[in-house]
Formats: C-alpha cells, sequence, structure tokens
C-alpha cells in the first residue's frame, strides 16, 4: 500500500453502549475518488468524522501520508471538509470564507488575495467574493464551501453528503462538476453518500456501510455485477433474490435449494456448502417467455404469473409471481427479446447462470 | 348555517373584543397619565391637569436629593451591566456545548435569582451586608444588582449561542483554527448582538430596581427607586410622575435600541417571547 | 450531525469559566438566602419557636392568609381578563397583532413604584375613577379604593395581567385552526366547541400563566405596601417590618421559609396537574 494517502486499520467507534463504527479498515490511494455508501446509521458519517479529527476513535489507527492522525487536533491534520449544510460563516463574505484558513496559515495578504481569486473562478463564482452566503443560492453555497476546502490545498478533501440539501436536477450538475474538479485536480476524496445512483456516478471505488461495517469495497461495477452479501446486492440497483440452502459448490458456481426449486448461480468465492444463501439476479438481465419453450442450457428458469406491468417509456417492467416469490423483470422495449405480456400471463422466467450471484446474509 | 348561531358567534366576537380593547387602555393608560401629570401645572395630583407648564421638572433638577440619587443610580447601573454582561456571558460559554457533571444545579444556581421571591433576596442580603459592612456602599449595590441580573445575561446569551450552529465551530476547526481563534472570530462576533442585549436589559433591571435597594440602601446613598419610594410615602407631589416619565423614557429608548440591534440578526428575550 | 461534545481535551477548560459567575452567586446569593432560611430555626435559640408564632399569632396567620387570597384573587382575575385578551391577540393579523402585543409590553418597560403611584392618581377620592362614577351618577359619593382591598387587586392586576397574557399567547398562536375546524365540521356548536377543543389545546398555557402570576403575586412588596391597608398586609411587607424595625431575624427567616414553600408547591402542585402525561 506505498500509494496509499490515507489508511484506516481496525477503526472502531462505541458511545457506552452503541457500537457505531465496529472495525473498519480501508486503504484509499493518491488522486482516488473514494465513497462511503450507506443508509444513516451505518457508520459512514462517524467513520468520516474520525477522519477529520472531530470525534475521537475508542479504538484502531489513521494513517495520513504513513503518519499517524489520532494525537493531532482537527485544526493541525490539514484536511479539507466539505460539510453537508456548508456551514458557511454566516458574518463573513464569501471572499472572507475562502481566505479563512489562509489566515490561520499565516500567508501573506497579498498571495491570499490571489488564491482566493483562483480558486473562486475554479468552481464558476469569480465575481461572488464581496457577497454574504445569506444572498446565495444553494448550490451557490456548496461551491463557496468546496473552494474554502480546497484553497489550502490539502492531501485529503472529506465531504459529507453535500449535496443532499439541493434539488435533483441541481444535485445531477453539482455532482458532474464535482467530477470534473477531481478529475482536474487530482485530489484524493473520501464522499460519504447514502444515495447509491450517485455513489455509482461519482466514485472510483465504493465502500459499502452496514451497522458500522465495510460489506464490501469495489469498483461501481464491482459492487453492480459482483454483489458479496445480500445487503449489498440489495441496496445497489435493484434486484430479485431468491433464498435457499446450498446443496452443492464446484468450480466458481453453486447450486441452491429453495421453494421447491434448484437454481445454479455463481460463487462469488465465500459461499460453502450447507449455508443459507441467496441467488442474486438483476431484473435487466431476466427475460420473459411462453411458458412451453424448453430450457437453454446454461439458465435458470421458473414458472409463473404475470401479477403487475408498468409502461416505463424506455422499458417495461413486468412483476411476475414465481417460484414463491415476486420477481421483477425489465425488458427494453424495441429489442429483440420484447414481447408484450398482460397481467394473468402465464409465463417463464428464465436467466443466464452467469449473470446470477449467490449472496450470504449480511452478516460476515 | 343557522342565522341564530352565526349571530351569537358575532355576540361573542364582539364582547371578546370590547373587554380587549378595555384591557389594553386598562394597561396602557396608568402610564400615560403619569406622562401628562408630569407636565402639570397644579400643585398636587389632579387629572386631568389645569395646564401645562415643566415646574416638576425643573424641581427635581433643582432639588439634591433627586440629583444625588440620579448620580447614584448611574454609578451603579453602568458597573453593573458591564459585570452582569462579563460573568453572565463567561458562565453561558462555560454552560453550552460542555459536559460538566452536575450541569443541572450549576444552571439550576445561575437562574435562581429569578424564582426565589425577591423580598427574600432583598432581607437577605441585608443581613449579610450587615456582617461585611456593605450596606450603603457602591460596592455592595454593585454586586448585590449584578446578582439580581446575571440571570437574565446567562438566559440571553444561551439564547444566541443555541442558535449559532455548532458546525461553524466544527468547520472552523477543519479549517486550521486553534479554540480561541474558534471563539474569537466565529462565535464572539455570532453571539455579540446576544452579548449586548443582555448588557442593555442588565442595566434596565439595575435602574428600576426598588426592593432590593431598599433594604441595602442609606440616607446618603440611595438610587432614585428609593427616593421615589420616600417621595410617595410622604408628601405625594407629580415630581414623582416627572421621574417616573424620565425612567420611562429611557426603558424605551433601551427597548428601541435593542429592537435595532436585534435587526442585526439575533433575537432576545427584550420582547417577552420564550 | 458530528457529536463534537466528545472528549475534545482543549474544551474541558472552557467549563471553567462558570467560576467567577458561581462563585458571586454563591457568596451573595446562595449563602445570605441560606443563613436566612436557617436562622428561622436558630434565631434567637435553636428551636421551632418561631414557626410556632407564625401558627399561632393573629398577624402573621392573617398575613399568609391575605397573600394568599389576595394572591389568588389576582390570579383568577387576571386569567378571566388575560384569556379573551390573549385569544384576540393570537387571532389578530401581522400589524394589528404586533400593535397589541406591543400595548401588552409597555407596561414592562415602566417600573413598578410608578405604575402602582399611577394607581394611586387613579382611584384617590378626586381620581379619575370616582370623578367619572360620581358624575355619572352612578354613586352618590366617592369610594374609597386606595388604602384597601381594591386597590391592591387592582395595582396587581395591571402589573401581573401581561404575565398571564404572554404566556397564553405564546401557547395560543401554536394551535392549528384546523382542529377548531374539524370539530365545527363534525357538528359542534361553538360553546362546545371550544369547551372540548380550544380550552384544552390552550391548557399548557393556562397553567404556565397561573402558576407564573400566582407565584410573582405571593412574594409582592410594593403594591400592597401602597395601595393597600392594615388589612392587606401580605407576608412581604411582614418580613420587611421585622427586619428593619423590629430586627427579629428569626421570625423573618420562618416567614421566608414559609413564603419559598409556598412557591415551590405551586411549582410542583400546578405542573402536575398541568402535565398530567409527566406522572407516567
Amino acid at each position: 500500500m506505498s500509494d496509499a494517502i490515507l489508511e484506516l486499520r481496525d477503526v472502531r467507534k462505541i458511545y457506552g453502549s452503541v457500537t457505531a463504527v465496529d472495525g473498519v479498515s480501508v486503504a484509499l490511494s493518491s488522486g482516488e475518488f473514494l465513497s462511503f455508501l450507506g443508509p444513516s446509521g451505518s457508520g459512514k458519517t462517524t467513520t468520516l468524522a474520525m477522519i477529520a479529527g472531530l470525534v475521537e476513535p475508542t479504538a484502531g489507527d489513521i494513517l495520513l501520508k504513513g503518519q499517524p492522525l489520532n494525537p493531532l487536533p482537527p485544526y493541525r491534520r490539514n484536511i479539507g471538509v466539505v460539510f453537508q449544510n456548508y456551514a458557511l460563516f454566516p458574518h463573513m463574505t464569501v471572499a472572507k470564507n475562502i481566505a479563512f484558513p489562509l489566515e490561520m496559515r499565516r500567508v501573506a495578504g497579498a498571495e491570499i488575495e490571489q488564491r482566493v481569486a483562483r480558486v473562486l473562478s475554479l468552481v464558476g463564482l469569480a465575481d461572488f467574493g464581496a457577497r454574504l452566503p445569506s444572498q446565495l443560492s444553494g448550490g451557490q453555497q456548496q461551491r463557496v464551501a468546496l473552494a474554502r476546502a480546497m484553497v489550502f490545498e490539502p492531501p485529503l478533501l472529506l465531504m459529507d453528503e453535500p449535496l443532499g440539501a439541493l434539488d435533483k436536477k441541481l444535485r445531477e450538475q453539482m455532482q458532474l462538476e464535482i467530477k470534473q474538479l477531481h478529475r482536474n485536480m487530482g485530489m484524493s476524496i473520501i464522499y460519504v453518500t447514502h444515495d447509491q445512483e450517485e455513489a455509482l456516478t461519482m466514485s472510483d471505488r465504493i465502500a459499502v456501510f452496514n451497522n458500522g461495517r465495510i460489506e464490501q469495497i469495489g469498483t461501481p461495477a464491482d459492487l453492480y455485477e459482483h454483489p458479496q452479501t445480500r445487503f449489498v446486492a440489495n441496496f445497489i440497483g435493484e434486484t430479485n433474490l431468491f433464498a435457499g440452502m446450498v446443496s452443492e459448490v464446484a468450480e466458481g458456481y453453486c447450486k441452491i435449494n429453495g421453494n421447491g426449486l434448484e437454481l445454479r448461480a455463481r460463487n462469488g468465492g465465500s459461499i460453502k456448502k450447507g449455508q443459507k444463501a441467496f441467488v442474486a439476479v438483476r431484473p435487466e438481465r431476466t427475460m420473459l417467455c411462453e411458458p412451453g419453450r424448453a430450457v437453454a442450457p446454461g439458465e435458470n428458469r421458473m414458472t409463473g404469473e404475470v401479477s403487475e406491468t408498468v409502461y416505463l417509456g424506455r422499458s417495461r417492467k413486468y412483476v411476475v409471481r414465481a417460484g414463491g416469490a415476486d420477481v421483477t423483470v425489465v425488458q427494453q422495449i424495441g429489442s429483440r427479446l420484447d414481447t408484450a405480456f398482460s397481467i394473468g400471463d402465464p409465463v417463464a422466467v428464465h436467466w443466464k447462470i452467469e449473470d446470477a450471484t449467490a449472496v450470504s446474509d449480511s452478516a460476515i | 348555517m343557522m342565522p341564530a348561531s352565526v349571530r351569537t358567534e358575532f355576540l361573542w366576537r364582539g364582547l371578546r373584543i370590547t373587554i380587549s380593547a378595555l384591557l389594553v387602555v386598562f394597561l396602557v393608560a396608568p402610564m400615560l397619565i403619569v406622562v401628562v401629570i408630569s407636565f402639570s401645572s397644579a400643585q398636587f395630583l389632579m387629572f386631568p391637569p389645569p395646564s401645562f407648564s415643566l415646574q416638576w421638572y425643573r424641581k427635581l433638577f433643582g432639588d439634591p436629593a433627586w440629583i444625588d440619587s440620579l448620580t447614584a443610580s448611574i454609578e451603579i447601573v453602568v458597573p453593573t451591566g458591564i459585570l452582569a454582561m462579563v460573568l453572565g456571558t463567561a458562565a453561558a460559554l462555560g454552560l453550552a456545548r460542555s459536559e460538566i457533571p452536575g450541569k443541572k444545579i450549576i444552571t439550576g444556581l445561575l437562574m435562581a435569582p429569578i424564582v426565589v421571591p425577591v423580598i427574600i433576596i432583598a432581607a437577605a442580603i441585608f443581613g449579610a451586608f450587615r456582617i461585611w459592612n456593605l450596606n450603603g456602599s457602591l460596592l455592595g449595590f454593585i454586586l448585590a444588582h449584578t446578582v439580581l441580573t446575571v440571570p437574565y445575561v446567562v438566559s440571553t446569551v444561551l439564547a444566541s449561542l443555541q442558535m449559532v450552529d455548532e458546525r461553524y465551530e466544527n468547520a472552523a476547526l477543519t479549517l486550521g483554527a486553534p479554540p480561541w481563534a474558534v471563539f474569537r472570530r466565529i462565535v464572539f462576533p455570532l453571539i455579540l448582538p446576544g452579548v449586548l442585549s443582555g448588557l442593555l436589559f442588565a442595566m434596565v433591571i439595575s435602574f428600576d430596581e426598588l426592593v432590593v435597594s431598599l433594604f441595602i440602601g442609606s440616607p446618603t446613598f440611595r438610587p432614585v427607586t428609593v427616593q421615589m419610594w420616600s417621595d410617595v410615602l410622604g408628601d405625594v407631589d407629580p415630581t414623582i410622575a416627572a421621574v417616573g416619565t424620565l425612567l420611562f423614557l429611557f426603558s424605551l429608548l433601551v427597548l428601541l435600541l435593542e429592537a435595532l440591534m436585534r435587526h442585526a440578526g439575533m433575537s432576545s428575550p427584550l420582547m417577552g417571547q420564550s | 450531525m458530528f457529536n463534537s461534545a466528545a472528549m475534545r481535551p482543549a474544551l474541558a477548560n472552557r467549563a471553567l469559566l462558570v467560576v467567577p459567575a458561581l462563585i458571586l452567586l454563591f457568596c451573595v446569593f446562595a449563602y445570605p438566602v441560606g443563613s436566612l432560611l436557617l436562622r428561622s430555626l436558630s434565631d434567637p435559640v435553636w428551636g421551632l419557636q418561631n414557626f410556632r408564632a407564625i401558627i399561632e399569632q393573629p398577624v402573621y396567620f392573617n398575613a399568609l392568609r391575605n397573600t394568599v387570597g389576595i394572591s389568588g384573587s389576582v390570579t383568577l382575575i387576571c386569567l378571566l381578563a388575560g384569556y379573551p385578551l390573549a385569544y384576540t391577540i393570537a387571532q389578530a393579523s401581522g400589524r394589528m397583532q404586533r400593535l397589541l402585543i406591543f400595548s401588552v409590553l409597555i407596561p414592562f418597560w415602566s417600573s413598578i413604584l410608578v405604575r402602582t403611584f399611577a394607581w394611586l392618581v387613579i382611584l384617590q377620592h378626586r381620581g379619575l375613577v370616582n370623578r367619572a362614577i360620581v358624575g355619572l351618577g352612578i354613586v352618590d359619593a366617592p369610594i374609597t379604593m386606595v388604602h384597601n382591598r381594591i386597590g391592591v387587586l387592582a395595582g396587581m392586576v395591571h402589573i401581573l395581567l401581561p404575565f398571564m397574557v404572554l404566556p397564553l399567547y405564546a401557547v395560543m398562536v401554536r394551535i392549528n385552526g384546523t382542529y377548531t375546524q374539524a370539530a365545527a365540521s363534525l357538528g359542534a356548536p361553538p360553546l362546545k366547541n371550544f369547551f372540548r377543543v380550544y380550552l384544552p389545546l390552550s391548557w399548557p398555557g393556562v397553567v404556565n400563566g397561573t402558576v407564573l402570576v400566582f407565584v410573582m403575586g405571593l412574594g409582592y412588596f410594593i403594591t400592597p405596601a401602597l395601595l393597600g391597608g392594615p388589612g392587606d398586609t401580605m407576608i412581604a411587607q411582614l418580613i420587611e417590618t421585622e427586619v428593619s424595625d423590629l430586627g427579629r431575624w428569626g421570625v423573618a427567616g420562618a416567614l421566608a421559609v414559609v413564603l419559598l414553600f409556598g412557591v415551590a408547591v405551586t411549582f410542583a402542585l400546578l405542573f402536575r396537574v398541568g402535565n398530567p402525561a409527566t406522572r407516567k
């Protein structure tokens, strides 16, 4: 891990009887955009607070460029933090807000002016220096907060759900802007969010948090195509899950029996014979056909009845009652396999075995 | 809707509004009467006065007893305000955002002078000052009045602090500001309106204070309220109305000042909201 | 978001800022009040003689009775008058509302002594009220309204009314109008609507105002001294006499204990009554 700019080793935070963070270890490479993704209460924000120095870890080490951060108070860590509601000082102008960290570092007056102007134009707010935060829109405030955290050129930038207060369109626009900034400046960023779409859009890697632990770290594609636990499969994108017991394990695949069905799926590596597991398959990888057609080799199949259809413009979504569960099937309209079924039609749902992954329950 | 019930509704409404109007007059009139009487040309308390004159104000400013007591009041009010402001602000800062054991007891003690009936405080302080020889002294007055006004400053500043989001302090810390800089550059400027409100509030309360001052004052050193008291019990003439009017104007002035400051951002209890 | 109150040693020293205020309040408030209260048991000798005197001697007992009676009457009058006033203010719009609140607050910014003096002027034999009612023929001769119960009540109600109106208003202004609308749509006539829907909703304000006014009334000194007669003596006046004229600190201390006890009991009782939820 010589390239790692930030390293967390088995970090824990316990409040009385509540364990907020339960042994988190992760390493951030220089220039990487890593998201902490998870529901509220999963420990992602607390972990971020420990990196920033605003919360003291109960156990574990945090190292920045190889140096331990634990003994340092937040004002000596030189890490940029963008807060959820921006926390722009209301009694200072935009320019003074951005100048603040430079003043704390005793940078000379003329240089402060230069750097403030530079970073303001970087975020597209070149003429806004004299305004007060109360005179800015949400998106503008967000950019000032970003500028303030970047102006002193910290080796690491932490962002705590910075786009949460913005409306959808603005949020999507800001996501792209932040991604661009990241690419152009080559900053190392840890980004906390509960929005999986946001994480998928922006990140180089995502760490999925649940109950104070990281369930899986990987690239967006990794997490989407090869989830390792039921929680990750469910949290990222939509997925179908079939419960059962593992009856066979062989060569990267396994067989799972449940609800009178025998399904085969890919084994991510940690599935063992005899354990409880789920077959996870994405709706867009499932297909519908007439019940009469034969099972193709390398496919799972089950019969059932269409209980719901939804027209989504670009695609059609079906809910099929099959295999003791409600299976969601999404079909692109106009694709070769597109057939319009109606409610009540008997159908067969099928998918390729490679498109299904066997995942365990969340307790790793 | 039945016309009958609409009629009764109007009746109730009319009754309610009449009572309210009468009560407003009840509340406001007495003070107005005092103001008018202060300009009376009659020799005794007559309302409405036969004609207007400034004689009572002239008498007020010509009478050494009144001048002395007004001077004493000012000598008391200013240091009291400042002392209460400093101690109260410090206490509020210490209370907010710290986990002290016994925080509730400490807050209770700081607020107690408001809850305990003033007559008890007056008798008690008088007793203690007798032993320490502080009755009739400026220092004694300042200490006693500060005790009475500190709770108001604490509560004003605490309210201000609550409105200063903790996240500002966190942000400043992460931007490289050590705790002292966080206070000086971020927290203090934001609570300043609340602190100044507390100062003004303390000064007004001290200026109007009578009960404790009655006990700890002496014939040679007494604030203007005590002078008024002895005047009312003795020969009652409109001089008192003149003093009363001046006190009223002083309070109104402070109220205006405070309202102006409130437009600088922070709220205060001077408008009586809880 | 971040729980920054947790363990940052640099800020623990911040707690020390409370100390100067605490020292002052201990020396010039807690200790003197404590001593006074203790004197009830120790002055002139250890024992309960002061308390016995209070209960047995009519002077004291009457004063206690007056205190509770006068304060109670004042509270009742303030409640009956203040409730409709608070309601009117709560229902008023923008400018009228601000104007009304301002009028209610004007009394706050004139000293109690000045206002009590004003009542002396208004209620005296040749004062406004007497001249009006004699002139209008309602009575034949001027009524004595000062140095008696009428004067005390008038003065105290005038001073304490805002303390009833403001807590009531604070609660009323937050009552959602849709409750009474819903009740009306369900068939409730105005009187029932008020007693079954609005009054219960305004109850916390009623409790706050009542407790505040009653407790303040218990300790009153200036108004009864100036506007009351010998039959209206309240505890505070007795304490003053015992200390200033008679030097009987033990009795004064006992009276103070009784007064403080009354205040505490009122708070406890009425808040219990007002907030049944806290019983659970």
